[in-house]
């Protein structure tokens, strides 16, 4: 199989002309990493790997052992639409190893394949589709606030904006990069967009989201305009979230299916839900990993703030979505809290590892909040024994300090590294005094 | 065909496997994987193969598969599979030549690969496979519809392979997967949607509908052969 598709590559590298190779790869916090080949690199590369030297990427090795091998996954080879036709380029997203051939620990989709796996043996393979949402600006000037593009809002037909337009050319190229889109529309916010993905397995998926933002960048910039995932750039409008919508399926079919159920839900997505809602607050760092990302998480923005699930209630964390007819395909639950500045290959792995630990030690599944939780006071939640989310970066690398399941699940190499950085990013950000103090506290103390 | 060598897998070959194939003279070496027997293939070709598919089927087919790059002529390939398995051999005509029921009777084992060793090479294979607008090169990996290249993953260059030689068929999810994935994949049944929605977005709108998709059953490619 491997060495069929290496032939493949290697002659369409051949027959279409393509002049570099890119190898692709993403750092702890979810950066793309790039490095380019020749295609007379491009053989041994694919036989052996490439070695290069990771000790400059954040998060992967220390100086003692700074040569690491990219090795390509020939199946993510596809050519790129955006390079110049005369002199075409490819991609192919690749997996890092130690010199001695083994998995390094400082690779995002190793942790995911590792916990892949794990599900598959367990015969569950797990599908994501997330809705992501995103800001189109002028181009930031320093020190200045972001500028809108437009002052639409949801569902709004803009016909004139460039920004139409934009929306229109990323899904073209993201289809031909073999990226299929279910919906796009203008969100709520002003120039807030959302494109929503159509399923696949999570590996694709978490290397389709590192595509997308790459892609919706690159469209955007080519008409001089700023695209940003960044969670909550506007202060009093929706900030951008990543929701996804998941399900497992296994050899009968959907497995968080049944037609018994009045929601249709099996007891193994009952259990996934309780794994996901019990550890929701262990896992948030990662799936909401900057200071920024809880300036979202607040009430009255349709982000959610409490660890609950409801059937079509969306302020709670966990949505079940009403399928149209009764498709057993379809049913799948909604996981609301991540953003699009998230690791993706880590969120999944842990999200997944938290929905297993449901599944593998019979969770059961907390009762439905149905009412608005928005509204409610915090004793009437109380009452009902709903847990907030963690309210700062800072509390929740707390919890994830101390959680087990993230520790197994990110490997000790990513989980340590991550907290260091991350503790010293809100190290950071606790030195700055905000405009919000001065305007508060100048005049009146 | 000077170094005379047939390539049998498993590594272990059963026993009488062994007996036959010393008896008659032959001259074989046993592999455990397909990679293994890929960076093993002599500089001119194995002379044949005789693959065991009745333990791990999956294996096997992995075997055959690396046997038949397009490269370098054929080397015949005989299967040794059990009547349970009859049915795997549907749609995979192209990964063996001849097949043998186990447990086989020696003479006929030997009767079967002698035929088979008589052909100097099998027949040439087509290179070029077209439906309409729809090209395939299936020597040199490129397809294109209406004079323009299209951009393919590898596993969506298989499936639109497996269908363009197919015509007018319906193929189920399960039997696309395993005809066109193997057991490497990851997403269920799902997969093939998945890659159908992709292949279909790569061929616009114009020839979309190349791929038809047969309510509750799966999907053909072209016209039936029955309307």
């Amino acid at each position: 199989m491997l060495e069929q598709q290496r032939d493949y590559v290697l002659r369409t590298v051949e027959e279409r002309g393509v002049r570099l190779i890119r190898l692709w790869f993403t750092d702890v916090l979810g950066n793309l990493k790039s490095f380019a080949i020749s295609p007379a690199e491009l053989e041994n590369a694919l036989e052996d790997g490439m070695t290069f030297d990771g000790s400059s990427i954040d998060g992967f090795s220390r100086i003692q052992e700074s040569d690491v091998l990219a090795i390509p996954d020939a199946n993510t080879f596809v050519t790129l639409p955006w390079a110049d036709a005369k002199a075409p380029e490819a991609r192919v997203f690749c997996d890092i190893h130690h010199l001695d051939g083994s998995p390094f620990g400082g690779d995002p989709r190793q942790v995911l394949r590792r916990n892949l796996q794990r599900a598959h043996a367990m015969g569950l393979d797990f599908l994501i589709a997330p809705d992501i949402e995103f800001f189109y600006f002028a181009p930031p000037e320093p020190g200045q606030p972001p500028r809108v593009l437009d002052e639409a809002s949801f569902f709004d037909l803009t016909t004139t904006d460039v920004t139409g337009g934009l929306r229109k050319e990323t899904i073209r190229t993201l289809e031909t990069m073999s990226i299929p889109v279910e919906y796009s529309f203008h969100e709520d916010a002003p120039s807030q967009h959302e494109i929503d993905l159509r399923h696949t397995d999570a590996l694709t998926m978490a290397d389709s989201v590192m595509t997308f933002r790459l892609v919706v960048k690159e469209v955007a910039a080519t008409q001089g305009v700023h695209a940003t995932f960044m969670p909550k750039p506007l202060e009093g409008v929706q900030g951008s979230g990543m929701h996804l919508h998941m399900s497992l399926s296994n050899a009968n079919g959907n497995a968080f299916y049944s037609a018994d159920d009045p929601y249709n839900l099996s007891e193994t997505a009952k259990r996934f839900m309780a794994g996901l809602l019990f550890h929701a607050s262990e896992i948030t760092a990662i799936t909401n990993q900057t200071v920024n990302s809880y300036k979202r998480l607040v009430p009255g923005f349709e982000a959610p703030v409490h660890v609950s699930w409801a059937r079509n209630n969306r302020s709670g964390l966990i949505r079940v979505p009403v399928p149209k007819r009764a498709n057993p395909l379809a049913t799948r639950i909604e996981y609301r809290s991540p953003d699009p500045a998230c690791n993706p290959y880590l969120a999944f792995s842990v999200i997944l590892a938290a929905g297993l630990r449901g599944i593998e030690q019979g969770y059961e599944l907390p009762a439905e909040a149905d009412s608005n939780l928005f509204e409610m006071g915090d004793d009437a939640l109380g009452k009902l024994g709903i847990e907030q989310l963690p309210q700062s970066l800072a509390e929740a690398l707390r919890v994830m300090e101390s959680s087990s399941l993230v520790y197994e699940t990110l490997g000790e190499h990513i989980f340590e590294w991550f907290l260091r950085n991350k503790r010293s990013e809100w190290r950071g950000y606790k030195t700055q005094v905000t405009p919000f103090e001065l305007q508060r506290y100048l005049r009146s103390t | 065909m000077t170094s005379d060598l047939i390539a049998v897998f498993p590594e272990s070959p059963p026993p009488e496997l062994v007996r036959t194939l010393d008896l008659a003279g032959y001259r074989w070496k046993s592999f455990a994987s397909a990679d293994d027997v890929t960076k093993a293939e002599p500089s001119d070709g194995w002379t044949g193969a005789v693959v065991c598919a009745d333990h791990d089927i999956d294996a096997a087919w992995n075997f055959c598969r690396a046997l038949r790059k397009r490269d370098t002529a054929n080397a015949p390939l005989l299967l040794l599979v059990s009547g349970a398995q009859l049915d795997d051999l549907t749609l995979r005509d192209e990964l063996f030549d001849d097949f043998c029921l186990v447990p086989f009777h020696p003479r006929e084992l030997e009767a079967r690969l002698r035929h088979l060793l008589s052909y100097t090479q099998s027949a040439p294979r087509p290179d070029v496979v077209d439906y309409g607008q729809l090209v395939l090169n299936l020597e040199t990996y490129q397809a294109s519809v209406d004079g323009r290249p299209l951009d393919l993953t590898y596993m969506e260059y298989e499936l639109l392979k497996f269908l363009v030689t197919n015509p007018g068929k319906v193929f189920s999810r399960e039997m696309l997967l395993s005809r066109v994935w193997g057991y490497e994949y990851y997403g269920g049944a799902r997969t093939v949607d998945v890659h159908i929605r992709r292949l279909r977005a790569k061929l616009g709108e114009e020839h979309a509908n190349l791929i038809q998709t047969v309510r509750s059953v799966g999907y053909r490619f072209g016209q039936s052969r029955w309307t």
